[in-house]
């Protein structure tokens, strides 16, 4: 079947996508949109976190036909330019990512969190990332990566 | 496969009357995890997602009609008042992401006795709204659970809301699992106070073939609880004993039936007696907040 929606502003058109497929595999496979990672296919890991009309969902598990007309936005989608989004930065420069298999939902999730609470508290920051894994940092410093992202976002 | 988008109710009504196997899809956290694993392979997947009736609620009789395609988040958010016990079940749902996604219809659907909506269903006196192309039919929550995975639903019929009253008194969820987010329960339990009917509903989950009622334990408490003094304790353990001899457990990866029971006991203790403390202090319950 064929599938449109606008992702990262652009609006996009596939064909051939089969019925059962999942967003994830649209984005990664027939969209040139690898950011979004595939490790689990079943919600468990958060790695494939993108906006769908502007709210976090795992896009392994949204049918591709579910998107029709609707937007999506990626972790490819978070920075403005060429440059890197605050929250990415934020990621570097506190050492958050190590194979950085994870970061790219991490990214999207924390993204989300920092514009409807600009000051999260700690308990905040891990419910909010509870559905994402990582198996290498053990969190701290992705716990540092947040905080210090809605810190410069509160006082520029 | 077929992928029918309808765009409203009565199109979706019609769909799944011509295609009675169609599996209904809402916010896929069940369905695309049985199609990425090769468990399912529907003929015909139904996207309800544009059917917008489905995401929103009303009042209606005195009770709130909640619609199938309203999210565990937009019951947290919106619900938390009148449905205490509801919204803190959805708050234990799966993570941020999957309740952006996941629904009670969706948990009504796939009808597993360790779905968290359940509990507070039964415990607050849900009615599952059903309809086909035949007419609408209410199924009050009992009698909707059928069998593991099984339920009143036909196979032309979808779900399209269910109706509960506002609470009136403190309602409490509690759940066993391995972490704070992410699990499937071991064992959960819903309790609300009905102190208007002098009346206790209960909701056990994960403890027997369907997700069901411990009458005895509601029946014992109708009869002995002082509705104007403190709780007595040795009515509280006879209410937990009751609510876990009303389960039918089984061993599993995630416990025993034996651990289930005593967790049962001691969860129904424990909520009846957070209740009985908010309904002395004549507040609703922490789940309003
Ligand atoms: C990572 C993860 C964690 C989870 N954690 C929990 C948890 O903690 N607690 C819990 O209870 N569940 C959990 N779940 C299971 C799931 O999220 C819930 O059961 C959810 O309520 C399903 O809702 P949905 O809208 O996503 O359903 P869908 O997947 O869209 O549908 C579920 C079933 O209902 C049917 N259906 C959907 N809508 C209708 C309708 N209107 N009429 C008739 N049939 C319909 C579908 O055909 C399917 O059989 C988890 C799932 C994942 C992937
Ligand atoms: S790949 Fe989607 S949650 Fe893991
Ligand atoms: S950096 Fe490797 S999984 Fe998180």
């Amino acid at each position: 079947m064929r599938v449109s929606f606008t992702v990262n502003g652009s609006r996009e058109t596939v064909d051939g996508v089969w019925e059962g497929e999942s967003l994830l595999y649209v984005l990664r496979e027939r969209m040139g949109l690898p950011g979004s990672k595939n490790a689990c296919e079943q919600g468990e890991c958060g790695s494939c976190t993108v906006y769908l009309d502007g709210t976090p969902v795992c896009a392994c598990l949204v049918a591709a036909g579910q998107a029709e007309g609707r937007q999506v936005r990626t972790v490819e989608g978070l920075a403005d330019g060429d440059g890197l989004a605050p929250i990415q930065e934020a990621f570097i420069e506190a050492g958050a990512v190590q194979c950085g298999f994870c970061t790219p939902g991490l990214l999207v999730q924390a993204h989300d969190l920092i514009e409807r609470s600009p000051h999260p508290s700690d308990a905040e920051i891990r419910e909010a990332l509870a559905g994402n894994l990582c198996r290498c940092t053990g969190y701290e410093k992705i716990l540092d990566a947040v905080r210090l992202a809605a810190a410069r976002k509160a006082a520029p | 496969m077929e992928f029918l988008r309808p765009a409203s109710w009565e199109e979706a009504l019609a769909a799944k009357a011509e295609h009675p196997d169609a599996a209904p899809i809402q916010g896929g956290t069940d369905v695309m995890v049985e199609l990425n694993f090769d468990m399912r392979r529907p003929d015909v997947l139904l996207d309800l997602n544009r059917v917008t009736e489905l995401g929103g609620w009303d009042t209606a009789e005195g009770r709130l009609r909640v619609g199938a395609g309203v999210t565990y988040t937009q019951i947290i958010d919106d619900l938390g008042g009148p449905l205490p016990g509801l919204a803190q079940a959805a708050r234990t749902v799966g993570s941020p992401q999957i309740r952006n996604r996941g629904t009670v219809g969706g948990n009504l659907g796939a009808a597993s006795p360790a779905g968290d909506g359940h509990p507070p269903l039964l415990a607050g006196d849900a009615v599952i709204e059903v309809e086909s192309l035949r007419g609408v039919r209410m199924i009050p929550a009992p009698v909707f659970y059928t069998g593991v995975k099984r339920s009143a639903l036909a196979p032309d019929e979808l779900i399209r809301a269910f109706w509960m009253a506002p609470a009136t008194g403190p309602q409490y969820f509690s759940k066993i699992g391995t972490r704070n987010a992410m699990v499937i329960a071991v064992c959960s339990f819903a309790v609300a106070l009905h102190p208007a009917e002098r009346r206790v509903g209960t909701g056990i989950g994960s403890a027997a073939p369907t997700p069901l009622r411990a009458t005895a334990a509601e029946e014992f408490a109708a009869a002995e609880l002082d509705w104007d003094g403190p709780l007595d304790e040795t009515v509280a353990r006879e209410f937990g004993r009751l609510v876990a001899e009303a389960a039918a457990p089984i061993d599993d990866v995630r416990g025993t039936a034996g651990y289930r029971r005593h967790a049962l006991a001691v969860m129904a203790r424990r909520t009846l007696t957070w209740a009985w403390q908010d309904h002395r202090a004549g507040s609703p319950g922490r789940g309003a907040a």
